[in-house]
């Protein structure tokens, strides 16, 4: 058996993997009967039904009609810069306010492009905090920390 | 005319300055954010509806309209500027619309994608309008029964409407609809929450969609090498000639119906309705050796046509409460965000509202082209910025937006957290826009079999039993069966890789 499609392979794997552990979790809640379905009832069944789809998916991907697939390359450098960005955006956010938290957002993800140069990542936050000054808080009323409380 | 005295109402509803005023900025702010390649509609909605939070109901629908329609105009103007569809919708616009562009024709082919989209507009929603009534009194007489199985209908539709693998979309329709389950379930007992506090109120779908088709996009679009055609094309003159209107009127036409037919159909409506008109355009044409070398014709069909769509898919949502595409979904999250829950009560608890929408739509549709037709200069400059500047900005509004929706730094984690499993989605070339709908459906979907079953004291062979069930289970097992022939199969993955 030679595996002919690599991306479908791994999408089946995912979805028998998801599923089982779904229906798996599924199980330890309240199941209840088809009259009268409990908390784990209508999940354990997707998890089932799941996991049945990414069975019949890895079949197909082996089968000799099966176009032949390699895994696709992941670009870690974008995704590590971009997650990174967004979560110390989430972790400063709330008691650092917004401005200080743009600039590391903006700052940080602006790694990720080719084109990275200090100046203009620099330029583009101070840029978007007017911005989201004049949209959020000016405009919407939105209530929002803007500096962090020991400053002002 | 019972439909001319409910138009009326609309009316009166929509037509005040200040609700002239939010279809106005909704629509600008749709084409803003719409115009930015690599951010289709779904992710628009997301991002703009903080924007809408703070006004009342009627106003903030009417504002999501025109964010709506700006985000479908805007996926075109990129496609024919820049040769980069914004959504699938309008992949078809950009083959022949960005020949025109090249052949120094862009403002034409604007002109004929704003004029087409404006004359499908006004068609579709007076198929909406009186689609609602009858629709609404079948959708009385629905119990849990039947809307559970309109639901199957729905999803299953999705699936094997879209492209890609069938198999693989169903997958994710289920992925989608047990991401919904996460939260409390009815009885308050807690589900896939892992003990976190954030996560038993359940997860929001601006975090969804926001992550799925906005931070994953952005991820994958830094890969790319060039995102911009290197070429953006100068829009000189909007107008066309004699010959170009006379070949263009019965394109539009055409790809109206083409697209009001699809448009009601669950799944990718819109971007079936566009490639189907593209052939039909390319195989009744005289010029069909234009096709592909800038033809008005092909412009004009599949813009009408993904028009029209976009405004019948409107149908299912307001009748029955039930979405037919991702975009779709969005709109009925958006709409739950301000208690509105959509489907036939609507229309009579409320009508002031409902048809002060439709009535809205047909604003927005309008103003979209008195927009564009001396905003193009704006827009074409926004497609010179450069995507290292773009890109963050996109994540700044995504994040704030996100957290305004329920003042929680939690959403923010989601979105990366959704962010990276959509970038493994595209990885797996698994699509998410079935995953956003199963997400949104989740929770209903799982209501109204739990009544159904309640009801018919756990026998299953109720879904059968009841003729109105039974029609929509037989139409989702034809659509599933057709997707067995070969001729349909052919079709299918013809009209997605073909054109």
């Amino acid at each position: 058996m030679k595996i002919r499609n690599l991306t479908d392979f791994a999408s089946g794997l995912l979805y028998v993997i998801v599923g089982v552990c779904a229906a798996y979790i599924a199980s330890g809640y309240t199941m209840g009967t088809a009259a009268n379905m409990g908390t784990g009832f209508f999940p354990f069944w997707l998890g089932v039904f799941l996991a049945a789809i990414g069975v019949a998916v890895c079949a197909s991907s082996v089968l000799s009609g099966a176009a032949r697939e390699k895994l696709a390359s992941w670009n870690w450098k974008s995704l590590l810069w971009v997650s990174v960005s967004i979560l110390v955006f989430a972790l400063l956010f709330e008691d650092a306010g917004m401005v200080l938290s743009i600039f590391a957002l903006v700052l940080v993800s602006s790694l990720a492009s080719r084109e990275f140069r200090w100046t203009g990542a620099i330029a583009n936050a101070c840029f978007l905090n007017v911005v989201c000054y004049s949209a959020f808080v000016w405009l919407l009323n939105i209530p929002l920390r803007v500096w962090p409380d020991l400053w002002f | 005319m019972e439909l001319l005295q409910h138009l009326a109402t609309g009316l009166t509803a929509a037509l005040t300055l200040q609700n002239l005023v939010y279809c106005f900025i909704g629509a600008f702010l749709g084409t803003l954010i719409g115009v930015l390649p690599g951010l289709g509609p779904v992710a628009t909605i997301a991002m703009l509806l903080p924007a809408t939070y703070t006004l009342p109901p009627t106003a903030a629908l009417i504002m999501l309209a025109g964010i709506y329609y700006g985000a479908q105009y805007g996926g075109s103007t990129t496609a024919i500027l820049i040769n980069i569809p914004g959504e699938s919708s309008s992949v078809v616009t950009a083959i022949d619309g960005y020949q025109m562009a090249r052949q120094g024709r862009a403002g034409v082919a604007l002109f004929t994608a704003g004029m087409g989209s404006f004359i499908a507009g006004c068609i579709g929603v007076l198929i909406l309008a009186s689609f609602a009534v009858p629709l609404a009194e079948i959708a009385f007489e629905f119990g849990p029964t039947e809307y559970a199985s309109l639901m199957i209908l729905g999803l299953v539709g999705a699936t094997v409407l879209s492209s890609g693998s069938l198999l693989k979309a169903m997958g994710m329709v289920i992925i989608g609809l047990l991401l919904g389950l996460v939260g409390t379930d009815v009885n308050g007992a807690p589900r896939y929450s892992f003990g976190i506090q954030e996560l038993s109120d359940g997860i929001g779908f601006v975090a969804v969609a926001m992550g799925v088709f906005g931070v994953a996009e952005i991820i994958g679009n830094l890969e790319k090498d060039e995102l911009r055609g290197t070429f953006v094309a100068k829009v000189t003159n909007m107008w066309p000639t004699r010959e170009d209107t006379r070949r263009m009127i019965p394109a539009i036409l055409r790809g109206t119906a083409v697209g009001a037919f699809f448009g009601i159909l669950p799944g990718a409506g819109a971007a079936v309705a566009s490639f189907s008109s593209y052939a039909m355009e390319k195989k009744i044409s005289r010029h069909s050796e234009e096709f592909g070398h800038g033809a008005i014709e092909g412009v004009a069909g599949p813009e009408s046509a993904n028009n029209a769509a976009a405004q019948t898919a409107f149908i299912p949502l307001l009748t029955l409460g039930i979405p037919a595409s991702a975009t779709m979904a969005m709109m009925l999250g958006a709409m739950t965000i301000h208690d509105i829950q959509p489907g036939p009560q609507v229309m009579v608890s409320d009508p002031a509202l409902f048809w002060g929408l439709i009535v809205s739509m047909w604003f927005g549709n309008l103003i979209l082209i008195i927009l564009n037709l001396p905003l193009i200069g704006i827009w074409v400059k926004l497609l010179t910025v450069p995507y290292r500047v773009l890109y963050p900005a996109i994540l700044v509004f995504c994040s704030i937006g996100v957290y305004t929706v329920s003042n929680s730094a939690f959403d923010i984690y989601l979105v990366c957290l959704f962010g990276v499993v959509g970038y493994m989605f595209s990885k797996l070339k698994c699509e998410p826009a079935p995953l956003l709908l199963g997400f949104i459906l989740g929770p209903l979907m799982e209501e109204n079999f739990r009544r159904a079953l309640l009801l018919s004291d756990g026998n299953f062979s109720v879904f059968l039993t009841r003729p109105i069930s039974l029609v929509l289970l037989v139409i989702t097992g034809i659509l599933l069966l057709s997707i067995l022939l070969p001729a349909f199969r052919k079709t299918r993955e013809k009209a997605f890789v073909e054109v």
